[in-house]
């Protein structure tokens, strides 16, 4: 009897630490968007709201168009998904599914190294290897573009992508590959029409994730993009110089006063960064709860 | 396989709880005292000074040189821009900001409003060149083609008598004091009320470094930054006032003499007058050793 009561206590402490841990997460995000709307919504009084929507983004003047700043976000991490997402899932098809097993315990610890390395690094890399390497084999007129920056991004998001996709691949239970087989498919026809398929929620979580990493990371693509300010139209804007939020917060946060103007704009800034990642957090879940659904009526 | 754990080893989650909870308190030390004052709490006195990042090495040098003069005193310097260092004086973090423009009135008025009166001491000089890759044709412009180049009117350097090549116009982020006076001097030619902004086009990179690496590997580009930070693989140009006017190459003599058109003081700025380990570290910087490590660097000494 002793035994037991003594049992009880340890373990509702930490059922409690566990249940406040979880709820811990809810209340950050509600503390940080409160932050960001407390520190963002006053620019909206203090600035006129058609020119925050202007083109023109010069603080030291009070010129807040956040336009090229959206812009130049959405051309970059579109730019990096594009790149991201046939490298990072064909690898991680092939080390779930091709690769034999010595070479899958060797890629798999391999990629997962790549994800550690300090993104300053990589932005240096950039700046002084690959940047020259973008202008003269392409001949535009800087190698500082939105290219760049997609291409850094991807060999960043790519190790997160692979890890998720792979391990999503590898809970494919293998009955599955052995119907597909025993029907008469081919390899490619099962990978492509069986495996993929039925792994879909957990590839499409690891898609997310790397649009996540690409549209929050700073420090490599302030250095390699140029954060020239311009409108990015058409698609010759991938290779011209971009300005994205994530750069323009770092390089401008440090130098504002406190509670002025330029630092509510900034957080405004932040604000709409939130909401990017909030849209496509929603839209990966609604997905996947959609499946789900489809699944669980096709069961019953 | 589900593991299950000995019934003894519960108090073990439990003191393994207790340990992460002691150790988190731990971490969470106390607030550290404000940095903003020179903490005369052991023997050592630190000055805290933040700012330019066109004066960051020489700030680093004297106060190194300092440590010998002074051994008492220990001078801490960050750079991240001028506006950044009047910033954090304006919020009492730093003791020194160092500057490579004048303080603006906004500024001013903020730092009144908070009941502070920034004081200026003029420590330096410095000349602004303007550098481009060494294989570029072109040695000399004026000003006023410069502001017409930077303002996005000029886009070829076939325009200035160079090859036929796209310009791509590198600049420091805004919260460089080389980047605020390039706009009134240059682009603006000193008449600040005109409306003439850098070209959207403009790179603004985040570091000296930046422009530096930029301008040695691409020939298209141009850009600007302290002399200080101009190396042997890069191309200077002359500079002349106006069309017609003597175009000259920054130097210590051209700068002193006033031939050469971009140059401009730099400051420290002090929280209202500075006593004590202040004044006698400006009273040191402003002397003939300090003002020997200013030529060193290639800046130019005061007086």
């Amino acid at each position: 009897m002793r035994a037991e009561a003594v049992r009880r206590w340890p373990e509702m402490i930490v059922e409690a630490f566990i249940r406040a841990a979880g709820y811990s997460a809810v209340l950050f995000v509600g503390l940080i968007l409160f932050f960001l709307l407390r520190e963002g919504l006053p620019a909206f009084a203090e600035v006129p709201f058609d020119a925050l929507f202007g083109t023109r983004w010069y603080p030291i003047e009070g010129y807040y168009g956040l336009l090229p700043l959206v812009g130049g976000t959405l051309v970059v991490t579109i730019g990096a998904m594009l790149i991201a997402m046939p490298f990072g899932l064909g690898t991680a098809i092939f080390i779930a599914e091709i690769a034999p097993r010595w070479a899958r315990e060797l890629l798999k610890p391999l990629v997962e190294v790549l994800a550690g390395l300090p993104s300053v690094v990589l932005g240096f890399l950039g700046m002084v290897a690959m940047a020259p390497l973008v202008r003269t084999v392409l001949d535009v007129p800087t190698g500082l573009s939105a290219l760049s920056g997609s291409i850094l991004l991807a060999g960043m998001a790519i190790p997160t992508l692979v890890s998720v996709a792979e391990d999503a691949l590898d809970a494919v239970p293998n009955s599955y590959r052995d119907a597909a087989l025993a029907l008469g498919a081919t390899r490619w026809q099962t990978i492509w029409r069986v495996t993929v398929p039925a792994a879909r929620t957990g590839v499409l979580t690891a898609v997310m994730l790397g649009v996540g990493r690409a549209i929050g990371e700073t420090m490599t693509v302030m250095m390699v993009t140029g954060n020239a300010a311009r409108m990015p139209l058409g698609l010759a804007a991938f290779f011209r110089p971009v300005r994205t939020m994530t750069a323009t917060i770092a390089a401008e946060m440090g130098e504002v006063a406190n509670g002025s103007e330029h630092y509510h704009v900034l957080f405004t800034v932040g604000l709409v960064l939130f909401i990017f990642s909030f849209i496509v957090n929603l839209a990966a879940g609604a997905v996947v709860f959609q499946q789900r659904k489809r699944a669980e009526r096709l069961l019953s | 396989m589900p593991t299950r754990r000995p019934p003894g080893s519960a108090p073990g989650w439990l003191i393994g709880l207790l340990a992460l909870a002691a150790l988190l308190a731990a971490c969470s030390s106390p607030p550290t005292p404000a940095a903003g004052t020179a903490q005369p709490g052991g023997e050592q006195l630190v000055l805290i000074n933040k700012g330019s990042d066109t004066m960051v090495n020489l700030a680093l040098a004297w106060a190194e040189a300092y440590e010998a003069v002074a051994p008492g005193v220990t001078v801490s310097v960050t750079g991240g821009g001028s506006g950044t260092g009047i910033a954090a004086l304006l919020n009492g973090t730093v003791d020194l900001a160092n500057a490579s423009r004048p303080i603006s009135e906004g500024e001013r008025a903020a730092a009144e409003a908070r009941g502070l009166i920034p004081v200026e001491h003029v420590v330096a000089r410095d000349a602004i060149a303007i550098v481009v890759h060494p294989d570029n044709p072109v040695a000399a412009l004026t000003l006023p083609q410069l502001s017409a180049m930077y303002s996005g009117q000029i886009t070829n350097w076939s325009q200035v008598g160079g090859e036929d090549r796209p310009i791509v116009l590198l600049s420091r982020e805004t919260n460089s004091g080389t980047h605020v006076y390039f706009l009134e001097h240059v682009l603006r030619l000193g008449d600040n009320e005109q409306p003439i902004f850098f070209s959207p086009e403009t790179l603004l990179l985040p570091s000296s470094e930046g422009i530096s690496a930029e301008v040695r590997q691409n020939p298209n580009a141009i850009g600007y930054d302290g002399l200080g930070y101009v190396t042997p693989d890069m191309k200077t140009v002359a500079v002349a006032r106006a069309e017609g006017g003597p175009f000259v190459l920054p130097a210590i003599a051209s700068v002193t003499s006033g031939a050469y058109p971009i140059a401009r003081d730099l400051y420290i700025y002090t929280a209202g007058e500075p006593t004590g380990t202040e004044e006698d570290y400006l009273g040191w910087v402003l002397g003939p050793a300090a003002q020997a490590i200013v030529a060193e660097l290639g800046f130019v000494p005061v007086e």
